[in-house]
């Protein structure tokens, strides 16, 4: 390691300088740029996406869902730590990090479906489904469920070919379901009201706040992400740092957001973790840069250190 | 303990054993004497590069002040204002220019290789700002309530939920997401801002590159 020779800053000549003055300056440039750009550009303000919308946009994904729900097929059912213990969740190589972390905010995923319309009084038929479901044995649910869900099935989408009824319920074959069709038509009609937001947020509590529920429900369908997708926001359209329209989101996001886009990551199952510690090491490098042989040099290597002090060096160049 | 007059013996301001006097001297200790805001500065400070420190700093005190007026307001107010809404477009840009004047003045520092003479400290807490301001504006993406914070929470809980911090950080939570971004990380950029500048006054501007070569 060479010796750090830099002299004390202290021991230069100075000159004029006023640090209150070119405080205020900025601020009141900052404070110009910022309203000029409020002004013309404004700010994204997306109503969010409610259960009622994707009801009537698209209530044959809804039911599915339910039904995938009921069944324990869907992406939150099937998440593992936090909310569950149904699956290892993600490694960084052998280590369980996501695993480590523990099912702190446990979430069944029935419960999803059932919590409402156990709340909700009414409909007879409903009440009916939900006590039926409470009264089956465990294998009899997940087969009347999964059941359901396949014979809905999906339509043809990406090359792949359409399954069951291409699903559309309504179209379902004929089969012993049990109660998960009028559990998951349940669910609709609450949707369809406006009321199932509060009844998983706020349910037992006056106040909400916390939506953890909602959207987990809402990711497991379709409807979020079509919407998202068709305004290139994406996992691989650079969603994570992109604002709907032309606004600019968080482009500070873009190395992050970058290594989605590229092999191994694009195509591995443990790509979250592995960009994340990536992106760990990078800040690392990028923090303990000085003592970092090579990479603290570059700055020698290429010179742009001589623009921003020329004038100095041709003070310098022209001492005796 | 005081004389009677009132006036302080030589003995009481310099007790070892008194934690206000080891307090005061240790604040004292933290910038040379008339460093802390100088009216002069080394002749090689001369380029517009050395704005963008500032500019950033301006840029931070508009976001907190935009950020204090739409607290005022609450967290559904630029839904249904046209004056909110204003006041969130002025709190959106002043954080895009904030960011942008940080990595010019990030990207400055580097190119001035500013870690040298025992300045790593300054350029370690300014890396370490970087990441922090990030993660305040990612909680301030996520505290929006509208269709933008349902699907960055959607994606972004599989990124934290990976790393087992979700466990603790749960960005499907608007609630704790505002406290976070509202309250906790705003103390920490502010607190680390305010250990960088001392960083900056105590060791001085470094000096230009090879100027220890000419003695």
């Amino acid at each position: 390691m060479t010796r750090d020779r830099t002299p004390d800053s202290h021991d230069f000549p100075t000159r004029r300088y006023d640090l209150a003055k070119e405080f205020v300056i900025t601020l009141v440039v900052v404070l110009v740029l910022s309203g000029g750009l409020a002004a013309i550009f404004s700010s994204p303000d997306e109503k969010p996406i409610t259960m009622s919308a994707w009801a009537k946009a698209d209530p044959n994904n809804l039911i599915s869902t339910a039904a995938g729900e009921l069944a324990g097929t869907t992406t939150s059912a099937t998440y593992g730590a936090p909310y569950n213990s149904n699956a290892e969740g993600q490694k960084l190589g052998p280590i369980p990090l996501q695993k480590w972390g523990g099912v702190r905010i446990p979430i069944d995923s029935a419960d999803l479906v059932l919590g409402p319309l156990a709340n909700t009084s009414g409909d007879p038929a409903v009440s009916s489904a939900v006590a039926a479901w409470k009264a089956a044995p465990p294998a009899q649910r997940t087969k009347w469920a999964t059941d359901y869900v396949d014979a809905i099935g999906t339509a043809a989408a990406d090359g792949e070919p359409a399954t069951g009824a291409g699903g559309d319920p309504a179209k379902a074959a004929a089969g012993d379901y049990g109660p998960v069709p009028a559990l998951s038509a349940g669910l609709l009609a609450l949707a369809k009201t406006g009321g199932l937001e509060g009844a998983l947020d706020s349910a037992g509590n006056f106040y909400g706040g916390d939506t953890t529920k909602s959207l987990l429900l809402l990711a497991d369908g379709a409807y979020l992400e079509d919407q998202a997708v068709a305004q290139n926001l994406g996992g691989d359209q650079w969603g994570m740092m992109n604002e709907v329209g032309n606004a600019p989101g968080q482009p500070w996001m873009w190395l992050y957001t970058f290594w989605y886009q590229i092999k191994p990551f694009s195509t591995s199952d443990n790509a979250d973790v592995e960009v994340w510690a990536l992106m760990m090491l990078l800040t690392l490098l990028l923090m303990f840069l000085p003592f970092i042989p090579g990479l603290r040099t570059i700055p020698r290597w290429i010179p742009i250190h001589r623009l921003i002090w020329r004038n100095y060096y041709r003070r310098s160049a022209g001492r005796p | 303990m005081t004389t009677s007059t009132g006036v302080k013996s030589a003995d009481e301001s310099t007790d070892p054993g008194n934690w206000t006097n080891r307090l005061r001297g240790w604040l004292q200790g933290l910038v040379p004497p008339g460093e802390a805001l100088p009216d002069r500065q080394p002749v090689y400070v001369a380029s517009w590069i050395y704005v963008f420190g500032v500019l950033t700093l301006s840029a931070l005190a508009v976001v907190i002040l935009s950020g204090c007026v739409l607290a005022i307001g609450g967290v559904h107010w630029w839904h249904v204002s046209s004056l909110g809404h204003f006041v969130n477009s002025v709190h959106l840009w002043s954080v895009e220019l904030f960011f942008g004047f940080m990595v010019i003045h990030l990207w400055g520092k580097f190119w001035m290789a500013a870690w040298r003479g025992k300045r790593a400290m300054t350029w370690i807490t300014g890396v370490v700002l970087f990441g922090i301001s990030i993660g305040t504006s990612f909680t301030g993406f996520l505290s929006q309530s509208n269709f933008s914070s349902q699907w960055i929470a959607g994606e972004g809980k599989d990124g934290i939920n990976s790393t087992g911090a979700g466990a603790f950080f749960n960005v499907l939570n608007p609630g704790q997401m505002l406290l976070w971004h509202v309250v906790l990380l705003p103390l920490v950029v502010v607190l680390i801002v305010l250990i960088h500048i001392i960083q900056v006054r105590r060791h001085g501007v470094v000096p230009p590159l090879d100027a220890d070569l000419e003695g």
